[in-house]
Formats: C-alpha cells, structure tokens, sequence
C-alpha cells in the first residue's frame, strides 16, 4: 500500500514521517518519534495508557490512526515538565504517592489535564467520572484522586498568584 | 494490534466522498471519529480495502444548529460537544443527556453522532433518545437527500436503512416538549449498554398527553416500546402505573443473549429502566 505523509508538532516539535495509512498514532509517536512515555496497555480503546492530548483534545492514540492526526498539534507526558519543573499535575502524583508500578500514570497525567482545563474544581465524584477511561491496576484510585485535588489547588492558587 | 492494510482517502468535500463511495463500492468505508470501526478493523472483523477519512468534512458535517422547531445536528458532531451543548440542553436536552452516557472522557472527545448511528451497534446508547426524540436523518447519496425517520432507520444486527453510496449527514431533532431521562445499565467492564431506555414524557394537571419510550441493548436493534406508550397516554400519572406500563418495556421482542445477560435478565432490565425513566422524566415534565 501507498505511504502517506504526516506531519505532527509534538511537544513543539515538527515532525514529518512517511507511514503506513494503517499506524496508529501511539506506534508514530513511540516507534517513530521515540518518544516511549506513552503507552500502550489494553490496545483496544479501554484502559487510557495511551491518552495524548491532539488540538486541545484528550484522545486514546491507540484508536487514531497517525494519519487522521496529520497536521495536529500534540502534547505527550514528555511535554508537561517545562524548565525541569514538574507540572502540577506531575507533582500532585509524586506528593499524594498517586502512582505504584507507574505504567498507566502518563494517560491518568494527560487525561487530568483535560479534566483540569475543564472543570478547575472538580469534586471527588466529578474526578473518578471522568477518569472513567483510565485503568489504574495497582495502587487503586484514592491517591490518584488526592493527586488531581493537589493539582487543583496549586493551579487554582498559581492563577490567583497571577490575577493579583 | 494494527488494521489489514488499506489505501487511505481523506475527500474535501462530499460529492468527492460520494465518488469514492460509488468507486469502491462494498470495499470502501467511512471513517468519522473511528472509535467503533477502528476497533473492528484492530480486530480484523473489519477490513476495508479503501478507508474513506470524513475529516475533511468537518467544516461541513460539524454543528449544532437552530432552526425553530428543530435542532439541526451535523452528523460528525462529536459525543462531547452534543453533551455540552447549551442549545441541545435547553431544547433537546434527552440527547445531550444520552451523549454524557457514551464511553469515557477520550471516545467522548472523538466519538461523532453520526458514526455512532450508522454503525448501529445494537449496544450504543444513540439509538434509544433518537427513538425517543422522534428524530428524523437525512441520508445523502449520488442522487440527493432523504429524510429517513429513526423508526425506520435501526433495521437489525449492525443494519440501518441507509443504502450503498449514501451518507448520514445530519440527524434532525424537534424541539422537545416535556420532561426525558436516560436510564442506562452499563456493562462493568465496556461500558456499552446493556440495557438502555430513554423516555419523554408531556403532560399536564397529572395526566400523561404524550410519551415516547427507545430501548437499546435488549434487542439486535434500537425499538420504540409502543406498548408502554400506549399504556400512558390519556393515564393519570402514578408510580404504580409506571410499574404496569413498564412490564411492557420488551413485549413482542427477541431479547439478546451473551455470557453475561440472558434474554430474561435482558427483559428485566429494561422493564427495571422503562420504570426509572418514566418516572425521572415525568418529575422533570
């Protein structure tokens, strides 16, 4: 089959790679541009290992194809740390020990940033709805919880920070 | 897992997308959001040779319009910005009500109405307020448009009424009148519906004028449950009387079994949920 031509902005970066129509997102982004943070865990669009956020939207890339991405922007677990500083979300994981094994931690960090953007004061209840879409096999989902509120106040107070 | 190799189309307009589908015929599919078919083809129970990407379309296909007595939605809206729609919450609001329902936080983001309802997963929650709403959809072909109604569109087992070389384009939902709800048993692990019932109901001085009742997940298609409608309208509205009409909720019906819902389990599911929505939707009538 004929190769495609996609073109990604990752983290900032441009990329461009000839791919197969059939490779998914989260195969370009590993395989192709080794950038390894995301994951894959179930493959079949349940668990959310594979969350990246593609023009402002949490998505699974292991139910895109590269190529309907073509010309999107895209922000992976790597592009959350800026300047050697953890994002809030990032901190709120290490803080509230919101992690065990750590393999589904990148799709719970970039699905949180939706969540966040959306909804800066979630309600415990509002948090564990829309993490519905990410599977965390280990440490349960209390501290994940407790790390999404850390990120809530340190952002909510970063802002008031800044409105002063 | 990775799809069946295919040769990739991503049309700018739809009278170009129509072209491809009467070009490739039954080896051509649509792709919309690619949240069902994209599973499928990872599976290999789908292996289209031509993959034809609506994407481009999304200028035209995106929307959520309205036009008096109807709301207008453009088939590649997606589950996400119906849920959050002011206009479909205000006027439409089963719909938006049913799309919070649909998968987790990502599908929602990706997931598009159209797709949904031409894919016709027996298990998708559209098809339920769709039926409900009394929604008509407009199917666009080489020829021109029809307008087909949602009692007519849900025809069995991944079965609509759409025809070779046609698309869904638009889903065209009148203003609602009364109050809806949209009871849902999930599946633990998928989330699909096993059972899914969305009511509306109108009525005024404690007598029911006007009910409509969509069942997903019992039968191997989206049904209206005429018997529990009928079983209302011209009634005095009474939670015992939700429960007798609700006993209707799969009357005439083949429910679907699976290892983890029998058809009798089915059934009682959805007279359980015909119960709940009648009655959630006539306290917000």
């Amino acid at each position: 089959m004929d190769k495609v031509s996609v073109t990604l902005t990752v983290n900032g970066q441009s990329y461009s790679r000839e791919v197969e129509p059939r490779t998914l997102l989260v195969h370009l982004i590993r395989e192709g541009l080794g950038l390894t943070g995301t994951h894959v865990g179930c493959d079949t669009s349940s668990c959310g290992s594979c969350t990246v956020i593609v023009d402002g939207l949490a998505v699974k890339s292991c139910t895109l194809l590269a190529v309907q991405a073509d010309g999107s922007e895209i922000t992976t677990v790597e592009g959350l740390a800026s300047n050697g500083e953890l994002h809030p979300i990032q901190e709120g994981f290490w803080e509230m020990h919101g992690l065990q094994c750590g393999f589904c931690t990148p799709g719970f960090l970039m699905a949180s940033l939706q969540l966040l953007e959306r909804n800066p004061d979630p309600s415990e209840e509002e948090i564990r709805h829309e993490l519905e879409g990410n599977y965390c096999r280990c440490t349960g989902y209390h501290n994940i919880v407790r790390a999404i509120r850390y990120a809530a106040d340190k952002l909510s107070a970063a802002e008031a920070v800044a409105g002063d | 897992m990775y799809p069946e190799s295919f040769s990739y189309h991503a049309p700018s307009t739809l009278d170009e997308a129509l072209g491809l589908l009467a070009q490739h015929g039954d080896d051509a599919k649509l792709l919309a959001g690619g949240h069902s078919l994209l599973p499928a083809m990872k599976l290999r129970l789908s292996t289209p040779a031509h993959l034809v990407d609506l994407k481009g379309l999304r200028g035209q296909l995106q929307y959520i319009r309205d036009e008096g007595d109807t709301i207008a939605v453009g088939a590649l809206s997606t589950h996400h910005q119906i849920h959050t729609s002011e206009l479909l919450g205000s006027r439409a609001p089963l719909l938006a009500e049913t799309a919070g329902h649909i998968g987790d936080m990502q599908v929602r983001n990706v997931g598009t109405l159209g797709g949904s309802l031409a894919h016709a997963d027996p298990a998708g929650d559209f098809p339920a307020a769709i039926l409900a709403a009394e929604a008509d959809l407009v199917l666009q072909g080489a020829g021109g448009q029809r307008t087909v109604a949602a009692t007519d569109f849900f025809q069995g087992f991944f079965e609509t009424a759409a025809e070779p070389g046609e698309i869904l384009i638009e889903v065209r939902v009148p203003v609602q009148k009364g109050g809806s709800s949209y009871q849902k048993f999930y599946h633990p692990a998928s989330g699909y519906a096993i059972c899914g019932v969305a009511a509306v109901i109108e009525g005024t001085n404690g007598t029911v004028s006007r009910c409509r009742v969509g069942v997903t997940g019992v039968s191997d298609a989206g049904y209206r449950a005429t018997a529990v409608e009928r079983a209302l309208e011209g009634q005095t509205f009474s939670a015992e009387l939700a429960a007798s009409a609700a006993e209707q909720a799969a009357a005439g019906v083949d429910p679907l079994e699976d290892p983890f819902a029998s058809a009798d389990y089915r059934s009682h599911l959805a007279r359980v949920h015909t119960r709940r929505a009648l009655t959630a939707a006539w306290e917000r009538n």
